[in-house]
């Protein structure tokens, strides 16, 4: 089974730092933390600061003028809308989907722990062709929702739908089951149990996988392109907005909508952690 | 697992397997089902006509190109942080720990539209003066291979980091007071002890660069023949209503990916994916 899955946060960096025994830099080694730190600012962080820097450039009105262009704020309400529900469907049937996972056994189990990675591996111009084929125009359920609202939540449902699976299930592998049947012998129900011993555990674990969901699906873009037909005011996304910018020549409006969207993912993240503390602390 | 086996099954249990199962199946299973089909439809002529199709075998081209130098920049740089994160103090790590993992929560569009600020030929930070040293990045393959390696770029971290802190560094201190020197540790104790998270990490990356698109549908400039990776005529195909090659490509690229997946499910030793 492949449950130390693409997807487990890795804060893992932090929880065992006490027994492990690090040196300090070795003249080599700092050597190659320079080298990689060096490649680390030039791919990534230097171009992001540059996403930021470009955005409030202009000042403030950029910004301003960017968020009340009526076509943007209605592509930012909708991505982070859809968003917002199918991270909340994720965090229901990405746990219930890890508990059928690890808890239950039944032939073909291993071929379910491929198909959850599929989203994953396939390529988001894939996915977005291989929901067309069964819920769009030729669709042999007779269900069309190419062109809609809902193709942009079909496709968001469709490649997040690894990260709560992931992030879930290592932990729940690692859950003692004696403290279970512990609180069943004591007389505790077995709603008793999932909401007291059960979930307080998986909540940060279910946190990072929604938080990841969540960040995912306000940037998704390639999956919604031959799907969602980006209707201005309708099916269109963020990203196709900022895509629509750049293409414009307008990379200051493209950068404000970029900031707006890690801002976004940043306070999702933030507000994630806060519920999953209250949450493990109410167990 | 005897436990686990020993459970009863009660209604519930059968609920919920049925309820995941169909979930899956509406959701994944039956859509991928019907793609594979649509390619076979009238037998191999898709596949046939879109792989002698240039425009077609020269982005597929393109893609295992960029792929391949994406793959091995991030196992290098993905090894090497791994090591660093893990077996060594200094200050920033934690930042730098939280940092690694930011290429995937931003948009493939922003992503594109970064590294295009930066190194774009015209008006980027750094393009016009590297393109006066003769190096263009943005339009041209470097720029395509930067938008993969960012996308891609935290997976062999986050494979590695896990099973490095579990091994722990007895024998590594074994084979030093022995007498190995540094690339010796790592060749003969390190990199046999990480090797199936490695693998891992090296599949994911490669499924995730063979299929990136947002990012380098921006950086690339989609110049067919050219600058146009296999994702781009897929969505261009697509588009002429050249729906056949369309599949055909898309199967392809889906059977690179699922296929590697698949086979390292299945090599991968069962109790090394167990956590303990």
């Amino acid at each position: 089974m492949t449950v130390d899955a693409p997807l487990a946060p890795s804060g893992a960096v932090r929880r065992r730092r006490a027994g492990r025994s690090s040196t300090s830099l070795t003249r080599s080694s700092g050597l190659g933390l320079g080298i990689a730190l060096a490649w680390f600012s030039l791919l990534v962080l230097i171009p992001l600061c540059l996403v930021v820097i470009q955005s409030i450039d202009g000042g403030w009105e950029t910004f301003r003028q960017t968020l009340t262009n009526p076509q943007t704020a209605a592509a930012l309400r909708l991505t982070v809308t859809q968003a917002l529900i199918v991270t909340a469907i994720n965090i229901v049937m990405g746990t219930l989907i890890a508990w059928v996972l690890v808890r239950d056994s039944f032939p073909g189990k291993r071929v379910l722990e491929v198909v959850i990675d599929i989203p994953f591996a396939l390529p988001t111009i894939v996915a977005g062709l291989v929901l067309l084929s069964l819920y769009g125009p030729d669709s042999p359920l007779g269900v069309n929702v190419a062109n809609t609202e809902r193709s942009v939540f079909l496709a968001l449902l469709f490649v997040t739908l690894p990260f709560v699976v992931r992030t879930v299930q290592p932990v729940l592998m690692e859950l003692d089951r004696d403290v279970e049947e512990a609180a069943a012998s004591l007389g505790a129900s077995r709603f008793t149990t999932l909401r007291r011993i059960i979930l307080p555990s998986l909540a940060p674990a279910i946190t990072a996988g929604a938080a990841l969901s969540f960040a995912r699906g306000i940037s998704e873009y390639g999956s919604l392109v031959l799907l969602s037909g980006n209707l201005p005011l309708k099916t269109e996304v963020a990203s196709v907005r900022i895509l629509t910018y750049i293409e414009n020549g307008n990379e200051a409006a493209a950068a404000s909508v970029a900031t707006i969207l890690l801002l976004v993912a940043l306070a999702a993240i933030i507000l994630l952690q806060l519920i999953s503390t209250w949450v493990a602390r109410r167990g | 697992m005897a436990s686990r086996l020993a459970q009863p099954k009660t209604v519930g249990t059968y609920g919920r397997r049925l309820l995941v199962v169909g979930y899956l199946f509406l959701l994944v299973i039956w859509p991928v089902a019907l793609v594979v089909q649509k390619t076979f439809e009238g037998g191999l002529d898709n596949l046939q006509t879109a792989l002698s199709d240039p425009v077609v075998t020269d982005a597929l081209q393109l893609t295992v190109v960029v792929a391949l130098w994406a793959v091995a920049i991030n196992t290098v740089f993905g090894v090497g942080i791994s090591l660093l994160l893990v077996r060594y103090d200094f200050p920033g790590r934690g930042t730098l720990s939280a940092l690694i993992d930011l290429p995937l929560s931003v948009s493939p569009v922003v992503v594109g539209l970064a590294l295009l600020l930066a190194y774009g030929g015209t008006n980027g930070t750094f393009g016009p003066a590297l393109e006066g040293a003769g190096l263009q990045i943005a339009f041209a393959t470097p720029g395509i291979v930067m938008a993969t390696a960012f996308v891609s770029l935290p997976l062999v971290i986050r494979e590695v980091v896990p099973v490095l802190q579990e091994i722990g560094t007895e024998q590594e201190q074994a084979a030093k007071s022995l007498g190995a020197g540094p690339w010796q540790t790592f060749w003969r104790i390190t990199l046999p002890s990480i090797k199936w998270a490695l693998v891992y990490g090296i599949v994911l990356s490669l499924a995730r660069a063979l299929g990136e698109f947002g990012a380098v549908k921006i950086v690339s400039g989609n110049v067919a023949q050219q600058t146009q990776t296999a994702t781009l005529v897929v969505e261009q195909k697509y588009q002429d209503f050249e729906q056949g090659s369309a599949y055909a490509t898309s199967f392809l690229l889906a059977l690179i990916a699922v296929a590697a997946l698949v086979v390292v499910t299945i090599l991968r030793p069962k109790d090394d994916t167990d956590g303990d």
